[in-house]
């Protein structure tokens, strides 16, 4: 187990583990979210308060959903990097900030763009909201603490700190409709039971939410990829990699 | 496919610019995602080779 185990978090084995996973999680994420979207805006039946603008859901909640997996992954990923100060983790922790940013961004702004028309205003400084905001801040701020470093491994190290301390906010975001007294509506599909959507409207919900994951998944599994060849540059496999990329561009260009 | 050509499909019940905006940005981040990491690995790729 132990032996399988490190042969995984090597380098070179987890890269082409990931490039043999990529593409068919690129491909499932495509199918998913193309059926999903399609379903969502042409299919699924308007809501009798919000009508159209309802649809706004399947691109705010999967985005928001992953918002917060990811930076659960991230903090996951920052404590590994602490304590066993595994290489692989601290790759994982730089590839999925930018991701994880990029999301609470669409998150943020689909959900103004839907508050606009449904509450009367882009923002208000409500519990979700603002909460939502600081997600944002702490991923850029995973970012630009990275880039502040000249050794990898020291950033990453400060990195790991800043994302554990910040996953308190991950719980705020997550109940702040139940803690507080806000604008933001409960949750109607993530939540035990039976979710409070018709069948026509969630199923499209639970495709977009799925091809998120997976697309997330994809994006972190590249990005990863190229942090280790950063890293490992000068070492046997990444030079054995160039060549053929080499070669493979000049066969293009002929 | 009918549906594509209806103005009312297209017009969103008059929230058009909220729920195509929305879903405009998301593909395009979506996008930027995917093509972002096949950028930076050829550029790695080629500046290992110079060196």
């Amino acid at each position: 187990m132990w032996t399988w185990f490190h042969r995984l978090a090597s380098p070179p084995s987890f890269y082409r583990l990931a490039e043999r996973l990529a593409p068919w999680l690129g491909a499932a994420s495509l199918l998913l979210l193309l059926g999903g979207w399609i379903d969502g805006l042409m299919f699924a039946p308007a809501d009798y308060q919000q009508k159209d603008a309802f649809r706004i859901i399947y691109v705010h909640v999967p985005t928001a959903a992953v918002s917060l997996s990811l930076y659960s992954a991230m903090a996951v990923a920052g404590v590994v990097a602490v304590i066993w100060r595994i290489k692989l983790a601290e790759c994982a922790m730089m590839a999925i900030a930018p991701v994880g940013a990029s999301m609470t961004a669409v998150a943020l702004i689909t959900g103004m763009l839907w508050g606009k028309p449904m509450w009367g205003a882009y923002w208000v400084w409500d519990a979700r909201l603002t909460s939502e905001l600081v997600l944002l801040f702490l991923y850029l701020g995973v970012i630009g603490l990275y880039q502040a470093f000249d050794d990898p491994r020291a950033g990453a190290r400060a990195c790991a700190l800043l994302a554990i301390v910040g996953a308190v906010n991950v719980p705020i975001v997550k109940f702040s409709v139940e803690w507080w007294n806000s604008l933001h509506q409960g949750s109607t599909l993530l939540k035990m039971g039976k979710p409070t959507m018709s069948a026509a409207m969630a199923g499209p919900l639970y495709a977009a939410l799925a091809g998120t994951m997976l697309f997330c998944a994809y994006a972190v599994l590249r990005r990863m990829q190229n942090e280790l060849l950063v890293r490992e540059r000068g070492t046997r496999w990444v030079g054995e990699l160039q060549r053929a990329q080499a070669v493979d561009d000049r066969s293009a260009s002929v | 496919m009918s549906k594509l050509l209806d103005p009312a499909f297209w017009s969103m019940s008059g929230y058009a610019v909220f729920v195509w905006g929305s879903f405009g940005l998301t593909v395009a981040v979506y996008l930027w995602n995917w093509l972002a990491p096949q950028r930076r690995r050829r550029e790695i790729l080629e500046s290992v080779t110079e060196e």
